[in-house]
């Protein structure tokens, strides 16, 4: 099959819409941004899906070489692409989610002014994301990961009049240099020790060696210098803090890049790298550890927060953390399932939150929200099948990843049961921050009514809140049109049927080859299977009653005694209060890093280095320079005769100085 | 015979002479003089030098600086007429200008 020898072609699409809509979408009418966006966007779908038709495991991977780039000695970089199992799921994920919330944004960002600026963006972060999942080596794919940091922080300033969003937008960008300054010295040391940067042949260097099960090595460094890079893509602790903030940007961008492709990113470098974590021990372990603790804590801050969007971007960490987790015990398969799972309900869940958000003007507060179940049935129907995903209902998408987790967390020679224990208390906190969300958006009733009473003098604080969607809807809640509800309904169903793929292990076979271990680790499963039977059932029995627990929680909590959350938040005091302000962290992060930081650049870097010395010379030598030549410019009289003085006098000088030193010979 | 210091103690003198002269006097044409008394004055250490060492190249040169006084001489005081006639007056400091 040739397609595959065009696989350039799949990335370069989008970015071919995103410079016709960049530089002429000024002047373009709107159906026409529209098209543009929509068919570069939906080629790269159709030509993903071809190749999906096309791939055959047995011939698999295939690569294509586009354009040399770098030669330095023996060490070369390659503009070349590459498609295995593990890129071509990602390119389904990547190309059909990010089409179904192109198909949302005309609805959502219709009446934006910089809708063609926003279509550009959109396509810009498709051709970067592109890049980074069918990048044949490392560089590529730091341009990829690179680009789509770059697409984020546009994406999450868009409305960059707003000053928060525009200070979400730097944070974002700020913390992800952190990750990526990890990752760039992974990739040094990849090039210092095995000379390349290709995939192919650094797993191969890197199966040569041995593992380094005692103590660290160099693998164990690359890996946890890849995983710092992870953690700021992916939103894991330390480097999390940037997600939730991110949530200033347009809906669809949370949907899109903050919840179903960019952030998982971290996870899918993980998991290709899985030849290097295999030989590092003790950087899965690490992994494991930051996914379970990122999972366990961003669920908790999830409790507590109103902002509808905040909770499912503390979701969105929470669910990541799982995935790391995946990727820690070694289960990358059950890893990238749920990233794709994900993908699907996740992105729902955005987008549904978005119609609702879009349909009562702009408010995100779910306080002011409740009862929209009569005013908008398709959001709500949507909402619910993405709710029961998530929390891992029976036979929903994340039903099956998240068991596939759970059980490999237990049950992986690299697992343990207090991963497992963790996952099952987060997946029950998940299942109860998911339904209070629903409940208190789409049960008991419509509480915006009074907001909108008192909206004279509240009217301000609302316009800034979300810029776009203050379309002049003075009126109740409404449905949002079927240009949004399409790719809700598509979504719903992938939901529902997504997770099917992994029935009997198929999703996992279908990857073992990308994975090396993971054939061996297949039979030596096949073998334990009958006796692990037994087991797993009993541990899926527990997700779900976690699952179901969270919701008769919830359901008590929120729905028949409402009064009940309030009363409880005031008993727990100082504690409620440390997870309503997400624990203080931006706070400390604040004092212990970034002001040492502004206050040493203020007085050191700016008042010292730059004003004291640098400008300091500048201004010194020229005011020095004016000095001089004040005294100087008097020899210049004008007068004829005092001309001929100073020459008579120079001469005098020169001879007087000969005469005094002697005529060298 | 005369030592070479003489000649050229009275040329430094006549040189001297010269540039006071030049500095000092407003009148164009004594000015004018002053610089054929520094031309006179590094002729004198022309010959002394040429007589000194017996080399021709002194003397020679000698009579190129008379050439080109005398060449001088003619313009220059063509020149000084001229400006007489326009400004009726023969002093520098009025005489400034390039333009009339």
């Amino acid at each position: 099959m040739t397609l595959t020898s065009y696989l350039w072609v799949v990335p370069l699409l989008p970015l071919t819409g995103a410079a016709l809509n960049g530089f002429f979408g000024r002047q373009l009418p709107r159906k026409a941004i529209t098209a543009i966006a929509l068919i570069f966007c939906g080629a790269a779908f159709v030509m993903a899906l071809a190749l999906a038709a096309g791939f055959s495991s047995a011939s698999a991977p295939y690569s294509c070489d586009f354009k040399h780039w770098l030669r330095s000695g023996d060490f070369q970089v390659d503009f070349s692409f590459y498609l295995d199992q593990l890129s071509l799921v990602m390119l389904l994920v990547v190309t059909g989610v990010g089409f179904l919330i192109h198909i949302y944004s005309v609805g959502y960002m219709a009446e934006d002014d910089g809708y063609y600026r926003f279509m550009a963006y959109l396509n810009l972060f498709m051709f970067f994301m592109l890049t980074l999942v069918l990048a044949k080596n490392y560089l590529v794919m730091f341009i990829g990961w690179e680009g789509v940091g770059l697409a984020s922080y546009l994406l999450i300033g868009f409305w960059f009049i707003k000053d928060s969003a525009a200070a979400a937008g730097k944070k974002a960008f700020i913390v992800n240099r952190i990750g990526d300054f990890g990752f760039l010295i992974a990739l040094f040391l990849m090039i210092k020790h095995f000379g390349s940067l290709d995939f192919t042949h650094v797993f191969a260097a890197v199966r040569t060696l041995p593992t380094e099960s005692a103590g660290a090595g160099l693998l164990t460094s690359i890996g946890l210098l890849l995983m710092v890079g992870a953690a700021g893509k992916s939103a894991q602790i330390p480097l999390y803090v940037w997600l939730p903030d991110a949530m200033e940007g347009p809906t669809p961008v949370s949907a899109l890049i903050h919840a179903a492709t960019m952030v998982t990113a971290g996870v899918y470098m993980v998991s290709r790298s899985s030849a290097i974590f295999e030989r590092a021990p003790m950087a899965m372990m690490v992994v494991a550890i930051v996914g379970t603790l990122t999972a366990l804590f961003a669920a908790t801050i999830g409790i507590a927060q109103t902002d509808i969007k905040k909770v499912l971007a503390y979701s969105t960490v929470s669910q990541l953390g799982y995935m790391f987790m995946a990727c820690g015990v070694g289960a990358f398969s059950a890893g990238i399932f749920h990233l794709m799972t994900h993908a699907f309900f996740k992105g729902l869940l955005f987008l549904a939150a978005g119609s609702v958000i879009h349909g009562i003007g702009g408010e995100q507060d779910m306080r002011k929200m409740g009862g929209l179940r009569a005013y908008m049935p398709v959001t709500f129907l949507t909402m619910s099948v993405a709710t029961f995903t998530i929390a891992g209902f029976p036979p929903l998408a994340a039903y099956f990843s998240k068991d596939e987790i759970l059980w490999k967390a237990y049950s992986s020679p690299n697992g343990s049961w207090v991963f497992w224990l963790i996952g099952v208390i987060t997946a029950f906190i998940t299942s109860f921050y998911m339904f209070r969300l629903w409940f208190l958006t789409f049960f008991g009733d419509y509480r915006g009514a009074e907001a909108t009473q008192d909206a004279k003098h509240q009217s301000a604080a609302h316009a800034t809140h979300d810029a776009t969607d203050q379309h002049g809807h003075g009126h109740g809640p409404h449905e949002s049109p079927w240009v949004m509800l399409g790719p809700l309904v598509m979504l719903a169903i992938l939901s529902i049927v997504g997770g099917w793929v992994g029935i009997g292990g198929r999703f996992e076979h279908f990857l073992a080859p990308v994975f090396q271990s993971g054939a061996a680790e297949l039979a030596h499963e096949s073998a334990g299977e009958a006796a692990g039977q037994g087991t797993e059932t009993l541990l899926m029995l527990i997700s779900v009653t976690a699952a179901v627990l969270g919701f008769l929680l919830a359901w008590t909590l929120y729905l028949r005694r409402p009064q009940l959350p309030a009363r409880i938040a005031a008993g727990l005091g100082a504690l409620y209060d440390a997870v309503s302000h997400k624990y203080y962290i931006d706070e400390l992060y604040a004092v212990l890093f970034v002001k040492p930081l502004i206050d040493g650049s203020t007085t050191i870097l700016w008042h010292g280095v730059d004003q004291g010395v640098i400008d300091a010379a500048v201004n010194d030598s020229a005011t020095a320079a004016r000095h001089v030549s004040d005294n100087a410019r008097h020899m210049q009289s004008g007068n004829l005769r005092s001309y001929a003085g100073w020459v008579a006098a120079g001469a005098a000088v020169v001879i007087a100085y000969m005469v005094w030193m002697g005529v060298p010979r | 015979m005369v030592p070479l210091s003489y000649y050229l103690v009275l040329s430094g003198i006549l040189f001297v002479c010269g540039v006071l002269g030049f500095l000092i006097k407003r009148n164009i044409i004594t000015i004018f003089m002053s610089i054929e008394l520094m031309l006179n004055g590094v002729n004198l250490s022309f010959v002394a030098f040429a007589a000194q060492w017996h080399a021709l190249s002194g003397q020679v040169f000698v009579f190129f600086v008379m050439v080109v006084a005398a060449a001088e001489a003619a313009v220059g005081l063509a020149i000084v007429i001229a400006v007489y006639r326009t400004r009726e007056t023969l002093n520098v400091d009025q005489v400034n200008l390039l333009k009339l």
